[in-house]
């Protein structure tokens, strides 16, 4: 009988050990809580892909946006190209682009080919914005008020789940 | 074409993965030879079809099919193609095909070299391996398929990872697996003993050979992950504790007390739960740690793609795997009786207190590892770093170090300790004397770089002496035991020396300037500008003098691939016999041409590593023991002998 029990505690510390492998799942992929949601949109003064002068955070206060992180060199901005543009077809909000440590050429290339579902692109070519709102990597996405605050963050693509689940409801709540 | 044929494959290595794992079992409930006799061939189909996949892989890479997903995220036009074959196995969809194939082609050659197993035990044994590849098998084409493709096929990858375009890392992960795979032969022999209810001297015998090349494959992986770090990531670290790399040392911690342990447990009827206990443990931690490395759930310097999916997984394959190992054994260890007892005073006690000493140090580390994630869950943020392991791996190695050569001192069976101490002294003596001179050349000391140091000298003038004093003819398992303790003291020393008496010196130089470290002067002569195959870089120039006399000229880099848009620090190494120079550069400071650069001085740290080789080079000659080639052939004749029997 001791014996049993002696032969008990290997399991039992296998079911701790996944017990905790499994909640602490999930804690460092997308649900990773952003600092920045509820704050305001970090300052920043960018220049555009095409056109001339650049532009602010104060320049697109007055309506919900969606900032979306992207380079021609993200494979998965690839793949949520036609999710970012079937967003920003619809018109339910403005879709801006941040153009993150890309080249004009390849930017501009990758846009002919694909189209250009953004309203306004800003460019971040030294990627110094991208670190101000804590951008771990493209594509990444987010949802900014008519005040200027940061509503929502997505890492990672955006999907047509993720957008009707998270992006459109954040969004009604604000309008 | 080729990706469909590639994915077909795979389906087909599912089906036959699933009849390995359930026919040979059924014929061994039924008592059925036909049935048990497809698990040797069947083992052969399945390395042959996983094989064939991973070769498409590797040609879909040559061939740059960027329609396939995982070859246009690691490859790209310009990368050269010795890094596009590499690339097979350097993201994550590919390392776990490697992965399966690496198991399959054990499982294959466990049934070749199994003649001395009779056909229930290997039947069992290749059930349970097949089951393994089965869930592997299943992960991959499930979770991680590297055949999936993507319309519309863009024109050029995304390039390999830059930290993966090296040498190192080409062998680092294949060297692993060897070793991780190589485990579940172990842990397929415990599983099928369990099943059976029972085991005997001569199937541990079997499994410990497949544990010592698993474990010496296991080393060459570590150190090899180890020399890469020390050089790639430019600040002149040999470990780390990452979770990533504690994810790779904690098999192997297991896996050192597994083999000595064995060494017991194939002689004599003792140790025998334990024997098998350790195997379960030694495997699930190489499950674990492809968790922790894939998964996301700690983070770590390796940065690794973060899928909750795959994590999921994962974890469910060492629910099944580790919990129905464990469930198992809890119903039948009481049948694994250990017959014979054990005098306190033998060489069997010794390696008893071994496999303690090491399963404690691997209990540390995974605490170390996990407690991040056990604060977390709590919702607090910690890490454990350095410090904690540095001083928890002192506190255990000192009493391994100091025991060490009383263990291949004492025989087996029975023999006195007193009397074994008291033949220990004349080392002890000479031990002291060496370590004395060591101290008056090398002063200043700290506490844990003399005890370091004298725990390697100890060692060594032990292992050395027994071996001088040693009657008759050595045999390959007792120069394969010395060697690699040989190499445990010279890991001891050179990573004391290593650590303690290193000179690191961060220093601005602007071309032209000469600066005095360590004995040698540094001349910085300006950084120019050079492009090479997929990348550009900053190359300093530093002539390094000693007394006048040019030694070297050492050519550190920053290097910047474009593809991945990723800055990477390739430091420039002179590598002596007793140190190296180590110069890495840092940023350019001012249009001047002035750069913070970064000059080490490593003394020993070769040895270091050559310390590890010879520990795995003692792994290698045990496996040449005459003795237990002499009991392997007595087994097999029984077991031909058993076979003409029956037919």
């Amino acid at each position: 009988m001791k014996k049993t029990i002696i032969s008990l505690i290997p399991l039992a510390l296998l079911l701790g050990l996944l017990a905790l492998l499994f909640l602490n799942m999930g804690y460092h992929t997308e649900q990773v809580p952003s600092p920045l949601i509820g704050k305001p949109v970090p300052a920043f003064e960018l220049p555009l892909l095409y056109e001339e002068g650049t532009l602010t955070e104060q320049d697109f206060l007055g309506e919900p946006w969606l900032l979306n992180v992207w380079g021609s060199w993200c494979p998965n901005c690839l793949y949520e190209h036609p999710v970012v543009t079937d967003l920003a077809q619809s018109g339910q909000l403005k879709v801006v682009g941040l153009n993150w440590k890309d080249e004009f050429k390849n930017a501009d290339t990758w846009l002919k080919r694909l189209g250009n579902p953004y309203h306004t692109i800003l460019v971040d070519y030294k990627g110094d914005v991208a670190i101000d709102f804590g951008v771990y990597g493209a594509p990444e996405s987010f949802l900014i008020d008519a005040n200027g605050i940061i509503v929502h963050k997505i890492v990672g693509e955006l999907t047509p789940g993720n957008v009707k689940d998270e992006i459109l409801p954040k969004l009604a709540q604000l309008q | 074409m080729l990706p469909e044929i590639g994915q077909f494959l795979l389906v087909l290595s599912l089906l036959l993965a699933t009849a390995l794992t359930v026919l040979p079992m059924l014929g061994y409930a039924k008592n059925n030879q036909t049935l048990m006799q497809t698990a040797r061939p069947l083992s052969h189909v399945l390395f042959i079809t996983i094989m064939a996949s991973f070769v498409i892989l590797v040609v879909l890479f040559i061939q740059q099919d960027f329609s396939v997903l995982y070859v246009a995220e690691n490859s790209s036009l310009e990368l050269p193609l010795r890094y596009r074959i590499t690339a097979a196995w350097g993201a994550h969809e590919g390392s776990i095909l490697m992965w399966v194939t690496v198991q399959a082609l054990w499982i294959s050659a466990v049934a070749k070299f199994s003649r001395s197993l009779s056909l229930s035990q290997i039947s069992r044994v290749l059930s349970v391996l097949g089951f393994i590849a089965l869930g592997f098998v299943a992960f991959v084409l499930f979770a991680s398929n590297p055949f999936e493709t993507i319309f519309p096929v863009p024109i050029d990858g995304n390039d390999l990872n830059p930290l993966l375009q090296d040498f190192g890392m080409i062998m680092h992960p294949p060297l692993l697996y060897f070793g991780y795979v190589g485990l579940s032969v172990a842990f397929s022999l415990s599983v099928a003993a369990l099943i059976g209810g029972e085991i005997n001297e001569q199937w541990i015998r079997w499994s410990r050979r497949w544990t010592n090349i698993a474990w010496a494959f296991l080393t060459m992986g570590i150190i090899l992950g180890s020399w890469w770090a020390y050089y790639e990531l430019g600040w002149g670290g040999w470990w780390f504790w990452d979770p990533v790399e504690n994810a790779s040392f904690l098999p192997w911690l297991a896996g050192t007390a597994l083999i000595h342990v064995q060494a017991v447990s194939e002689r004599k009827n003792a140790f025998r739960g334990w024997t098998v206990l350790l195997a379960i443990i030694a495997f699930s931690l190489c499950i674990l740690g492809t968790f922790l490395v894939r998964s996301g759930s700690i983070t770590s310097v390796h940065s690794f793609a973060a899928d909750p999916f795959r994590g999921i997984f994962i974890l469910v394959l060492l629910a099944i795997y580790s919990g129905g190992a464990l469930v198992l054994y809890t119903l039948r260890a009481n049948q694994l009786k250990s017959r014979d007892t054990i005098n306190l005073n033998s060489r069997e006690t010794l390696m008893l207190a071994n496999s303690l000493i090491f399963i404690t140090a691997t209990f540390t580390v995974l605490l170390g590892t996990l407690f991040p994630m056990i604060f977390e869950a709590v919702g607090k943020k910690i890490s454990v770093g350095a410090p904690y392991f540095g001083l928890m791996f002192f506190v255990l190695m000192i009493p391994m170090a100091v025991l060490l050569p009383l263990g291949s001192q004492l025989k087996w069976h029975r023999d006195d300790v007193m009397a074994a101490i008291k033949q220990l002294m004349p080392y002890l003596l000479v031990t002291t004397v060496l370590a004395v001179i060591v101290w008056f050349l090398f002063k200043p000391l700290n506490i844990r770089a003399i005890a370091g140091i004298y725990g390697g000298l100890w060692v060594f003038t032990a292992t050395v002496g027994q071996w001088i004093k040693r009657p008759g003819r050595a045999t390959a398992g007792f120069i394969g035991m010395s060697v690699a303790h040989i190499g445990v003291a010279v890991f001891l020393f050179a990573m004391s020396m290593t650590e303690h008496k290193d000179i690191e010196q961060d220093i601005l130089m602007s071309p032209g300037t000469t600066k005095q470290v360590g004995g040698y002067d540094f001349t910085f002569t300006g950084v120019d500008r050079v492009r090479q195959e997929n990348y550009q870089a900053q190359q300093g120039h530093v002539e390094v003098r000693r007394e006048g006399r040019l030694i070297t000229t050492l050519n550190p880099q920053k290097r910047f691939y474009p593809k991945q848009q990723m800055p990477m620090t390739e430091a420039a190494i002179y590598a002596g016999w007793t140190k190296d120079i180590y110069v890495s550069l840092g940023e350019a400071v001012n249009k001047e041409g002035a750069w913070a650069v970064r000059i080490y001085i490593k003394p020993l740290i070769r040895w270091m590593w050559f310390g590890g080789i010879l520990m795995l080079t003692g792994a290698i000659i045990g496996l040449f023991s005459a003795r237990i080639k002499r009991q392997e052939d007595k087994q097999r004749d029984q077991v031909m002998a058993q076979q003409l029997n029956i037919s």
